[in-house]
Parts: structure tokens; sequence; C-alpha cells
């Protein structure tokens, strides 16, 4: 141990493993017969809510009887012959959220954290920290601060973090999956440097299947509630399971979903930022930097009938913008005002409408879904917004199980909004957008990263949903990454990068509908 | 971001040098050898000696302000409370407003010119502090940002679906603590995935080790003798004058 070779990667097996939540009522998974041999690597593939997080979060040893997760275990399972065991340091995990995987302030000391718990002799620290920062590509030095980092270099040095704990079982949950595309491909990158080298044995659960399937030798397919539906090499799984897979809702290579959306009919801009201007909120804190500008004079046009996509890396100001063109935020400078049809309601600039007013014009679907829900069942949720626009209550019912059905949410209309599962909240977060309206949808609908994390039902609903609002003559704006959709949906595709917006077309050989001006 | 960098000074920022278990402590000194004391010399003698020691400690004007500022507020409304309401007329009054602000401020100039992972080191490993409360505390350190920033976003979407107070105060405060739940709800899964991201790293499995040492100079125990000095000598002071007056007397 300890040579610059890396240690030999971990046998796992499971026999007959199964595990139920505390307070579940139904296993998330049962009857998982699995073994992986030391230095395989493997992708963990399954419909959502299949258990793939819940069964790396055993393997590393977070579900035991003193584990952060509690719940009831039947079967066995075993890292090298015992049960699963965090002291062993055997094991190395990677979440997906960059902001909480990361502990301390400075990037040599999080990295140091993991060998600490350890009990790692103190002189041996640093150079594991030095070594696994170098083998993560990391730029900047041991003390440099780890709020300073942009999303994809936190994960990096989470990896690093895992990495300097000599893994066996190393265990990667989405680590891509909060990440810009450029973000993504360089941890990409860095993993599959990094398996060449060392020859522990991976895990990894990833959603958009084609990007990692490179990296792996083996696909194993989860069943939901039960135990593994296919085991094998990448190709043979595909042809032989891929369809169903498709049907479960998971990304398959070539397997696309392809949504039937109706041509964007383009129509008068409705809103329009004129030399706008942002500042980064003050930061708390008594040494906190100042506001930093994240837009410097940026104009755009938002039209009816169109969908405009803004593109970029993470922190360039995309939701930003995106808050003010909903209306949310008040310009450092500059100004958003209402035009055409939407100056009818209102000529002041939509920083300045009362809330409910803007409501009422301009659904905005924010990026967690949970944010937006201020009621306590699913269909108060929804009725909430006609009702407090003055519709009737037969009216407004009658308009809410519409939505509920057009959205599949029917079934789950008296359940607390949070109890809901990731696709639904997601649902269930624009149909609130879309109820704002009295008896109409909005004329403008901003979402940010409306497609994130679903899988391929919902994306699928959700880009046919937003196809059809566009054909009723309704401005979708939309910050997001997910190129699938910038395909299907997007007429003009704006670039934020460097505290500027830049036109980039929209990638189709349609030019994208020219937004007639109207001066109102 | 929570900047937690802090100048690190030769002579110029003797104080930020020092180990900040020493300076909690030389703090812990002052404050509690001050309790019995309520006249203004005795406070006056340690808080002049404590300003002094201001421009070494290596905290910048604005850091000052900005968390002095309240300490100055508390310690100016107490001096007036007792000018009014007190029994010892307006000596008693500013007795009362020193000893505050001389007790204050020393844990001021130790907690904000002092590394918090500094800090955290110091205590577990000087002053045999546990270390799960000294880490959770470091770890809730890095999340002060995320609902700072998740507080903004539920503020917008409380406006995007319609939802503003106006004028009426009544619903403001329903309003508040609507956001409030959805922040609380948000802030436990953050606390949550950072727990599970700390045991996953093999956090509280056994003894640790640790990669920083905290070391302890001649300098630092000088502190400390230092903070039992200016005490002494701010009681001999009152003392001799015969100024002092005793908390119970």
């Amino acid at each position: 141990m300890g040579s610059t070779t890396g240690p030999r990667g971990a046998r796992v097996e499971l026999s007959g493993w199964g595990w139920r939540h505390s307070g579940r009522t139904a296993h998330a998974l049962r009857g998982v017969d699995l073994t992986v041999e030391p230095g395989e690597r493997i992708l963990l593939l399954g419909a959502s809510g299949a258990g793939k997080s819940t069964l790396l979060h055993a393997l590393a040893g977070l579900t035991g009887p003193d584990g952060a997760i509690a719940g009831d275990q039947e079967g066995t399972l075993l890292v090298d012959g015992a049960p699963a065991d965090r002291r062993r340091g055997a094991v190395g995990l990677v979440g997906q959220d960059p902001e909480t995987q990361l502990v301390m302030a400075r990037a040599g000391d999080d990295v140091a954290f993991g060998p600490e718990n350890l009990g790692v002799a103190p002189e041996l620290i640093w150079p594991r920290v030095d070594a696994a920062l170098a083998a993560v590509g990391f730029p900047y030095g041991r003390s440099h601060p780890t709020g300073a980092l942009s999303g994809g270099e936190k994960q990096r040095l989470a990896l690093a973090g895992a990495l300097a704990m000599r893994p066996r079982l190393l265990l990667l949950d989405e680590p891509t999956a909060n990440l810009d595309p450029e973000g993504a491909a360089h941890v990409r990158g860095v993993l599959s440097t990094l398996l060449m080298e060392t020859e522990a044995t991976l895990v990894l659960v990833e959603h958009r299947v084609a990007d990692v399937v490179d990296l792996v030798d083996r696909v194993v397919v989860l069943e939901p509630g039960g135990g593994v539906a296919a085991d094998g090499p990448p190709g043979p799984v595909f042809t032989e399971h891929g369809a169903a897979l498709a049907a479960q809702g998971v990304w398959i290579p070539g397997a696309d979903p392809a949504p039937a959306v109706p041509v964007a009919p383009g129509g008068p801009v409705l809103a329009e930022a004129a030399g706008v201007a942002a500042r980064t909120p003050r930061e708390p804190g008594v040494r906190a930097a100042p506001p930093r500008t994240v837009l410097s004079d940026v104009d755009l046009a938002v039209a009816a009938g169109t969908a405009t996509a803004l593109t970029g890396p993470n922190g360039a100001g995309k939701s930003t913008l995106l808050m003010m063109l909903a209306g949310l935020t008040r310009p450092h400078r500059g100004v958003v005002l209402p035009r055409g049809p939407l100056a009818g309601a209102d000529r002041r600039p939509l920083c300045r409408w009362p809330a409910r007013r803007l409501a009422r014009h301009v659904g905005t679907v924010f990026q967690h879904a949970e944010d937006q829900f201020v009621t306590g069942t699913v269909r108060d949720e929804l009725l909430f917004a006609p009702l407090r626009a003055g519709a009737a209550r037969a009216e407004a019912e009658g308009w809410v199980g519409e939505l509920l059905e057009r959205l599949r949410l029917t079934a789950l209309a008296d359940m607390h909004p949070y109890t809901l599962s990731g696709g639904e909240k997601r649902r269930l977060s624009v149909a609130t957008a879309l109820s704002s309206g009295p008896l109409h949808a909005p004329d403008v609908l901003v979402l940010d990263e409306p497609t994130f994390g679903q899988d391929t039902r919902t994306w699928r609903e959700l880009v046919e949903l937003l196809g059809a609002l566009r054909a009723e003559g309704r401005a979708v704006v939309m910050a997001t990454h997910d190129e699938p959709l910038l395909r299907s949906l997007a007429d003009v595709r704006v670039r934020v990068a460097g505290g500027r917006t830049e036109a980039c077309g929209d990638g189709t050989e349609r030019a994208g509908p020219r937004p007639e001006r109207d001066g109102g | 971001m929570l900047t937690l960098e802090v100048p690190r000074g030769g002579a110029r920022h003797w104080l930020a040098a020092r180990n900040p278990a020493a300076k909690l402590l030389a703090a812990l000194v002052l404050g509690l050898g001050l309790v019995p004391a309520v006249d203004a010399v005795t406070g006056g003698v340690v808080l002049a000696v404590v300003l002094a020691s201001v421009p070494f400690s290596g905290i910048d004007r604005r850091t000052l302000l900005v968390l002095g500022g309240p300490f100055v507020l508390m310690g100016l409304s107490s001096g007036l409370v007792n000018y009014l309401y007190g029994e010892h007329g307006a000596e008693g009054a500013v007795g009362a407003a020193v000893r505050l602000l001389a007790i204050a401020l020393p844990g001021l100039l130790a907690a904000a010119g002092s590394d918090p992972t500094e800090m955290s080191d110091g205590l577990v490993q000087r002053l045999r502090v546990p270390e799960r409360p000294a880490m959770a505390v470091l770890a809730a350190l890095r999340l002060i940002p995320l609902l700072v920033a998740q507080w903004r976003t539920v503020t917008l979407a409380r406006r995007a679906r319609g939802l503003a107070a106006g004028y009426d105060p009544i619903r403001g405060v329903d309003l508040f603590f609507g956001r409030l739940f959805a922040l609380l709800v948000r802030a436990i899964r953050a606390g949550t995935l950072m727990a599970t991201a700390m045991d996953a790293r093999g956090f509280g499995t056994g003894p640790r080790t640790w990669a920083r040492t905290s070391r302890w100079a001649g300098a630092d125990t000088l502190l400390i003798a230092g903070a039992c000095c200016v005490l002494a000598v701010a009681y001999t002071v009152s003392v001799r004058l015969g100024t002092l007056v005793l908390l119970f007397s």
C-alpha cells in the first residue's frame, strides 16, 4: 500500500440484498444478486426511483447501523468479503451536488479531511493531498478558498478528496449532473485518465448514458423495487434491453426521445431588456468580496410564439438575466420593459409590476421546484393562482382538473408537494406557472433548467407541453445546458458569457423567426 | 462568499499570528475578570489596552465597524438605561457602558481576527474541545452563503407566484413564515447532503489525525500572561484611585 501504482481494486458481492428506507413500506431494492470483480468498471442504470443512489450509499457503508441513512437491510452486501465499513477506507464516494461535497474552507484542507478521518499519519497526508490534486488537474494551490471555485472545479476537488483516501472502490453518483457542458467534459476527461492509472473498482451512476459509456466495461440495470434486470457489456445490454429501458425513461445512447413539437408561429416582441446590467448580490460575511458585475449592457428581445434559449457556462449570469426578464429582480442599470400586447396590461418596467399582475402574465419555473410551492396539497397549489385572481371556484376547479390530467398529476392531487418525486415536482412546478393566469397560461413563460435531471418520459412531456404553449403564441424563455432540448425547441439561442450576450443561431436549418417589432 | 482568509502579518499583526486558542483564552480572562467590577475606571483601563491592540489584530477598519457597531450601540443603550433608571447616576451609566465594551471587544478581536479553520484546530488540539462539534461548526460556516442565496431565491419565487405583502403587516408576517419554512426544507436537505459527504469521507469512525498542527509558541503564553497583567493593573489603578465598585457591594 502507499505505492504510486495505487491500491488493488475491491471485490463486491451482493446476494439477495435489499433495502427499505425507514418510514417506507416498499423496498427501494430487493433481491439484488451481483458480483463485481476487482478492477471492473460498472455503470448502474435504472428508471428514476430504481434505487441506484441507495445501492451506492450502501456500498459506501453509509447505511449500516451507525450510518447516516436509516432503514432495514436484508441479504448480504460484502466489500472484500466483509460488510461495507467506512473505517477501512476502502471506499471513496463522490455525489452530484458540488455545493455540499466540500467541508473545509481551503482546498488542501478539504482534500486532507478524508485521510485525517482515517487516522493517516500527518507527515503522509500532505504528499497524498498533493498527488490527489495533481491527479484531478486542480489548477490552484492548497490554500485556494473552496468557496471561490466553479462547479466543475468543486467536483474535481471532491474527486481529489475521495482519491486521497486511496479507495479500492470508487463510487460516483452522477458526478457531472450539475455541471455545464465544459465543466462536465473536463471532469469526464479527468476520470478517463484517472481510470487508466488506477486499479480501483468503479461503480458509476449517470443519467445521460451516452457521455460515460466509454468509461465502463459493464452495465448493470436495476429494476425499481426489485433486483438486477440486466447485466453485461454495454453493447449487448443496450441491444437487448435498450427498448425496455428507453420505455422506462432511461436515457439510452442512440434512442433520444423524439417529441412531437408543432412549428413555432413567431409573433410580436413581448418583453425587451435594454442596456441591462446586473451585479452579484452582497455576500454575507465581514470580509466578503464586493459585488461583482455579471452582466453589462445586455439587450435582448423575447418574442411571442418563439422559444428563446439562454446558454453559456455556469455563473455567467443566465439565471440572473432570466430573473430580470421575469420581472422578479431589478437590473442594476437598464430596464426590462413590456412590449406589444404585454404593454397593454401595464406599461411600467416589469420589475415594478405588482406581484399579482406579474404572476398572471409572466410564469416562472425555478430550477429547484420546491422553491415555488406555497400550499399543502398539489390541488391547492394549482387552485392558488386562479382563486386569487378572482375566478369562480367551479371554473377554477375545471381548469385545474384539466392541468392535473395534462401533466399526469391527477392521482397525486391530495399529496403534499414536498413528498412528490423529482419528476413529479418538476411537472407540478411547471403546472403552477401555467395555472397563474385565471383561465389561460401566462403570456411569457420563463424556465430555469426545466429538464434538469429528468428521465426521458418527463423530458418528453415537458418539451411537448412547451411546444404546444409556443404554438399558442406564448413566449418561452429558458436557461439550459440540455443539448437535446435545445435541438428540439430552441428558435433563438443566446449565449451568455463574459458579461455579454451573443446570438448564436438556432442550430437548425430554420433561421429562427425574426421577431416583428410592435411599437405598441 | 464568506471569505475566511485572515491577513498573516509579522510584527505588524502580532495578534493575528497568535494561536486562536490563546486569543480566546486571553479574551476569556479579561471578560470573566471584569465581571465583578462595575466602575468606569477598571473597565476603562482594560478597554484602553484592548483598543490599543486593535492595530495589531490584522482586522481591517470595515470589519471592525460592521462587527463592533452593534456592541457600541449596546454599550450606549445600556449606559442610557442606567443613566435614566440606575441608582448610580452618570458615573454608574458610564461604568456600565465601558464594562460592556471592555468585556465584548476582546472576544470580538479573538473571533474576527482568527481563521476559523485555525480556530477549530486550536480548540481541538490545544484546548481539547471535542472534535465533532468543532468540525460541525466549520462545516456549518460553509453552508451560510448557500442559505443566504437560498433565501433570495425563495423570496423571488413568492413574487413569481403572485405573493406580495404590499403594505399589510399581518400578511407580511404570514409570508415571512412561509419563506422560512421553504428555507428550512432546503437547509435540512443541504445539511443532510453535507453530513453524507462527511460520513463518506470517514468522519466520526474512530481516532483522527491532524494534517495541520496547531502551534503554541512562547508568545501565546505571553499573551495570556499579558491579559492577566492588564487585569491586575486595572484593579490596582482602580483601588488606588478609590473608584473600585464591586458587583453586589
